[in-house]
């Protein structure tokens, strides 16, 4: 009788650029070109431009509860960046920056978070899902729509996204199992933002890191620095282009910090603690991302300035055709529920619309 | 033409859409090699092969949630679940996903799934194998359930919950997979969802019910015969949303009624009927509306089965007593 080590592990940290913006180790080819950079610094400023106006839309009254991603802008402009329009995101209710770089518009996701299920019938990125909002159902349903797309021998990936405490839930070890065990084509992303709600993520798991529930699953786990875009980019890009082409699931755990409140409707200083979040200021993505293109002579005042006119234009430009649409009508309960309506809910659909009409 | 089982007709059902159907999937716990723990997918995966007839991981959850992602993607997943009473982690997808996609997405991604599970006591079954919840789906708007009572209608509304473009929980009543035997012609020939079947015609009392339970009112319609009772009998098989036309209908001629269901009374789908009737035909009525259930309780175990399920004698004291309103 032997006593052998018959598996062990280990989990890679992945950084590029420290929170100073200088490279901590050789640069993959895309961070060198100015062009790429400045864009995705552009993308990043305008989710968080769009994410301070719907603050404001909900504070007067214009829109209903809506999270942010302030301090978390480079992992949904990361992954967003390397994926075509025939791949698919399983989004949850953070990854406004995965579905603006897909395509999905500024006016239908403040139609969605706006009260009305017409903002989830995007208009271009047709087959990506409505933001999932009971935690953890998407990770099941990313790997349901990467098996339809592996029966049908397609080549297209599919992106989901987790919090850290959503990591938790019995769907997330489900989703990602399956994937494991069917080699399909999912890259779950676990955007480790310290917190759900007001639970800090030492209660929320014993694991060391988020990126190693995936060892459970049989699946590879990586960490990144969630706050350098070119480190998120690079890691999403790598299991992107695997889950493509037949090279099965990845767990990618981004490690960052919520510096906004869970949503408009909490409060995060009830329970955050002040010098942490002065610190994780410090570590934010745009600072890093600034300095970076700054000391390649790529960035400047001006060019800040430019660009902080353009995005408010462009946010501007998105709440007057939001608050350009008309309320739904009563019907649209109704028409959608089914193909068909049933005979016996017909005539509640009368009557929704009889007493809309103004004849009580 | 063949006589089969309502198991074999289920069988026959899901075998013709996979032929016709290439985005008909299978899936579920044993549903491969094994041919499901009842045998409803016998053979189909050597017919079909293991891309389109698939053994899961045991994971209920993720078997309803993995359909929700196949139908978005257009195919047409049917999902087992092994018993009804496993269900209940799928519950969610159910509820959440399932249901209300169609309705989330504006018609932008929709959810032609059927969710198939074997359900009702009777079989001497563990715990947890018996119970009738079937209301507990009928609650849910956005999803249909069909369940069915003999082999032809399995065979037709299985076609029909399949090529439904919405979703179908589709109930099986275990104790009934093999008594009788129909002549059913695969012939690929549906029947209506949202229809109710008039199986026996009758003009002094209606006598409605669905599942396993179609087997003990049509024996009652009989005795109530002999003693010149004229019972028609109704099977809902689509318990939501119920053709309440063909009920009312049968009502308003006969002016008494009486619901047989296995599942416990309270906020079951004979409460839906009886309300339906209430509201829609109360001035037909010459006698109180009848329920004949499970009781109350939680189903017991199967030392105790017997008495939990009505029984053909409790429906005939219930028709008679609805009887003696003059």
């Amino acid at each position: 009788m032997t006593t052998t080590t018959v598996a062990s592990f280990e989990i890679k940290h992945h950084q590029y650029l420290d929170a100073d913006g200088k490279p901590t180790q050789e640069l993959p080819a895309f961070a060198k070109d100015m062009d790429k950079m400045r864009s995705l610094y552009r993308d990043m400023a305008l989710l968080r431009a769009f994410d301070a106006k719907t603050y404001a839309l909900q504070r007067t009254g214009k829109m209903g509860t809506y999270p942010a991603s302030l301090g978390q802008e480079a992992i949904g402009i990361g992954y967003g960046d390397c994926l075509t329009a025939d791949d698919v995101i399983v989004p949850y209710y953070r990854s406004t920056g995965g579905l603006l770089k897909h395509g999905v518009t500024m006016k239908e996701i403040l139609q969605y978070w706006g009260g009305d299920e017409g903002g989830s019938d995007y208009s271009v990125a047709k087959e990506d899902f409505p933001i999932c909002v009971p935690i953890g159902n998407q990770i099941v349903h990313a790997s349901g729509v990467a098996k339809a797309i592996q029966i049908r021998k397609q080549k297209r990936a599919v992106v989901t996204e987790i919090g850290e405490g959503g990591t938790s839930e019995g769907d997330f070890y489900e989703g990602i199992n399956v994937a494991g065990v069917w080699n399909l084509g999912v890259v779950f992303m676990v955007n480790n933002n310290q917190w759900a709600i007001s639970v800090p993520s030492e209660i929320q798991t014993a694991c060391e890191t988020y990126a190693q529930k995936a060892i459970a699953a049989g699946i590879e786990g990586i960490q990144v620095d969630g706050n350098d875009i070119i480190a998120v980019r690079q890691v999403a890009e790598y299991a992107i282009e695997k889950a493509r082409n037949g090279g099965g699931p990845t767990v990618i755990e981004s490690v960052t910090y919520r510096l906004c409140d869970h949503t408009t409707a909490d409060d995060a200083s009830r329970y955050d603690n002040k010098d942490v979040k002065d610190e994780a200021w410090k570590n934010e993505p745009m600072v890093r991302l600034r300095k970076y293109l700054e000391a390649n002579k790529a960035w400047s005042d001006k060019d800040e300035e430019a660009m902080n006119a353009e995005n408010a234009k462009k946010v501007e430009a998105a709440v007057e055709e939001y608050m350009a649409i008309p309320k739904p009508g009563p019907e649209l309960m109704f028409d959608h529920l089914f193909e068909e309506l049933p005979e016996m809910t017909k005539p509640q659909r009368e009557e929704a619309i009889r007493r809309a009409g103004g004849n009580k | 033409m063949a006589a089969i089982t309502l198991i074999e007709a289920v069988t026959a059902a899901l075998a013709h859409e996979l032929e016709h159907d290439k985005e008909v999937i299978l899936f579920g716990e044993d549903v491969g090699k094994n041919g499901g723990v009842f045998r409803a997918t016998d053979g189909l995966q050597a017919t079909y092969g293991e891309e389109r007839v698939i053994d899961t991981p045991l994971a209920e959850s993720m078997i309803a949630g993995l359909a929700v992602g196949m139908a978005a993607q257009g195919m047409k997943p049917v999902a087992e679940m092994q018993f009804m009473g496993f269900i209940f982690p799928a519950m969610e997808h159910i509820v959440t996903q399932v249901a209300r996609m169609r309705n989330r997405t504006r018609g932008r991604l929709t959810m032609p799934m059927v969710i198939r599970a074997p359900y009702g006591g009777g079989i001497h079954a563990p715990e947890h194998h018996s119970e009738s919840t079937e209301a507990l789906f009928a609650h849910i708007p956005g999803l249909k359930v069909v369940i069915p009572s003999n082999p032809s209608r399995a065979y037709g509304l299985m076609l029909a919950a399949i090529r439904d473009p919405d979703p179908v929980i589709f109930l099986e009543p275990k104790r009934v997979y093999r008594i009788v035997k129909h002549e059913v012609e695969d012939n690929g020939e549906e029947y209506p969802l949202e229809a109710c079947f008039v199986d026996r015609e009758g003009k002094d009392i209606t006598l409605i019910s669905w599942g396993a339970m179609m087997h003990e009112t049509l024996i009652a319609a009989e005795k109530l015969a002999a003693e010149g009772i004229d019972a028609e009998v109704i099977d809902v098989a689509t318990v939501s949303p119920i053709d309440m036309e063909t009920i009312l209908e049968s009502v308003r001629k006969t002016g008494r009624v009486c619901v047989v269901q296995e599942a416990p009374k309270s906020g079951s789908i004979g409460s839906e009927i009886a309300a339906e009737i209430a509201e829609h035909a109360v001035m037909s009525l010459l006698a109180p509306i009848g329920r004949v259930s499970g009781y109350d309780t939680v189903m017991p175990y199967y030392k105790l089965e017997k008495q939990y399920m009505p029984t053909v004698d409790r429906i005939l004291d219930e028709a008679k007593r609805i009887m003696e309103y003059k």
